[in-house]
């Protein structure tokens, strides 16, 4: 069973109906217990960082995400879910999980310093990505399978060895970070067609060593 | 310098009381289809996108397109967008938690401009898609653009510049504008290039391009010329012209950046 954390943050329904679509069971909840309990675990969030970090600390979510990823199961965080894992983000100058040292950055700060133009921001749309390592759960996929973005910050993390792919949007900014037991997706592999499907279908399979 | 966003192809499916249906704005409408078989058909053809635009006539019969929305989203795993009749922050949460990733909002915008604040500060900026009806005018001290406002199909004049009503959308909040000429809707010689031009390079939200598809040489110069961030498209699909595979094909010979892979 995988646990979708329902920590009030956007529509959660087309992760679950992306995950039933393969035949995978889960569950979106808030339930403390049942997240404890569950093999897996998505986290995923649409929305600004701020007010998705008072509700997980209000619903006293934030400790289970921790807790999760100290276990050892695998976790899979998808779009906010992603930024909120580091440190902080300019979005809001919010402080966040602090998992994965770094900081989200705005597209609009970095594109302004570069002096890049013309580029709309939130990057919304389908881009490709650039894997750096292989990994099991993005595994079987073709060089120029894309996936479907749309965010005004990306992630940084402090050390690149916990970038898993890159995509190129006037910066080649990290659109897969993870370590350990822990993936976490910029994109929305939910809303990412097949290429995303298959993301979804490795990860409720994968056993990270 | 990169950046390889791909453009993006969006079939647009006008709906009335569930099923698909295509008629000159309004008017003698005909049945097409079921709309999830054919969003389904588009979705495994390479769509990037779906649009639906609800042009049931009757409030009482919503309900039936909320149904429609949330079959969809069990069935493909791209975004797509609702609108038609949205005219509440319950409207707007309705479709979303039905499925739909974003919803568009037009006529009840003009009338209302805070529905936009109001669902970019519920939903989210990236949920909103500001929908316009632009007929061209002439520059006048009114209309500095030379684009005017439109609503009821283009029946009625609002007296709003269309340049300034995109800012203001954009300030307000909305994450998208779907730009619809209606001098160009249905004529099938191409989109309106002037105008959905000064509206992308004004604005730093992706705008759609919309009316007047009839020849994959029109997405072409709206996605080039024009510099739209998607293109919408109906008629030349629905009656299978053109389908998408070949259109995208044609844009990627044309140089134009498309999603080649699904």
């Amino acid at each position: 069973m995988i646990a979708i954390i329902d920590y009030d943050a956007g529509n959660l329904t087309s992760v679950s109906r992306a995950l039933f679509h393969i035949n995978v069971e889960n569950v979106i909840t808030k339930d403390i217990k049942l997240i404890d309990s569950a093999q897996r675990i998505i986290f995923p969030g649409v929305g600004a960082a701020g007010s998705a970090m008072q509700s997980l600390i209000r619903l006293g979510l934030d400790d289970v995400i921790r807790r999760a990823i100290g276990s050892g199961k695998p976790v899979l965080g998808i779009c906010l879910g992603t930024q909120i894992i580091l440190q902080n983000s300019q979005e809001n100058q919010a402080k966040c999980l602090g998992i994965i040292d770094g900081s989200v950055r705005a597209f609009s700060d970095i594109f302004a310093s570069k002096k890049i133009k013309g580029l709309k921001i939130p990057h919304m749309g389908w881009n490709r990505i650039a894997l750096k390592t292989d990994h099991p759960v993005f595994a079987g996929l073709k060089e120029n399978d894309e996936f479907y973005f749309v965010h005004g910050y990306y992630p940084l993390p402090d050390n690149m060895s916990q970038v898993i792919a890159t995509t190129d949007y006037g910066i080649n900014f990290p659109s897969i970070i993870g370590m350990n037991n822990l993936v976490a997706t910029q994109f929305h592999p939910e809303k990412s067609g097949n290429p995303g499907l298959t993301i979804l279908k490795n990860f409720s399979k994968w056993e990270p060593c | 310098m990169g950046a390889m966003l791909s453009k993006r192809i969006i079939p647009c499916l006008d709906v009335c009381e569930g099923r698909t249906t295509k008629g000159i704005k309004f008017k003698n409408n005909v049945d097409i289809g079921d709309p999830v078989e054919m969003a389904l058909m588009y979705y495994e053809a390479g769509a990037d996108e779906i649009v639906f635009y609800d042009i049931t006539a009757s409030h009482e019969k919503r309900d039936i397109m909320i149904d429609v929305v949330r079959k969809v989203a069990e069935t493909i795993f791209i975004p797509f967008s609702v609108g038609g009749g949205i005219r509440t922050l319950e409207d707007m949460r309705d479709v979303l938690l039905a499925g739909a990733e974003k919803v568009s909002v037009n006529s009840s915008a003009v009338k209302n401009p805070e529905i936009i604040s109001e669902g970019a500060a519920a939903f989210g900026n990236q949920c909103i898609v500001l929908g316009m009806d632009v007929k061209h005018v002439g520059k006048s001290e009114k209309i500095p653009s030379g684009y005017e406002i439109v609503i009821n199909g283009g029946r009625k004049y609002m007296g709003m510049d269309a340049l300034a009503w995109a800012l203001e959308g954009q300030a307000l909040g909305a994450g998208e504008i779907c730009l619809n000429s209606i001098d160009a809707d249905g004529t099938k010689d191409g989109y309106e290039l002037t105008l959905t031009e000064l509206i992308s390079s004004s604005v730093d939200i992706p705008v759609i391009a919309s009316g007047g598809a009839g020849h994959p040489v029109h997405l072409r110069d709206v996605l080039k010329q024009g510099k739209a961030d998607a293109a919408l498209i109906a008629s030349m699909v629905h009656y299978g012209t053109y389908t998408i595979p070949g259109i995208k094909s044609y844009l990627d010979n044309e140089g134009v950046n498309i999603r080649s892979s699904w």
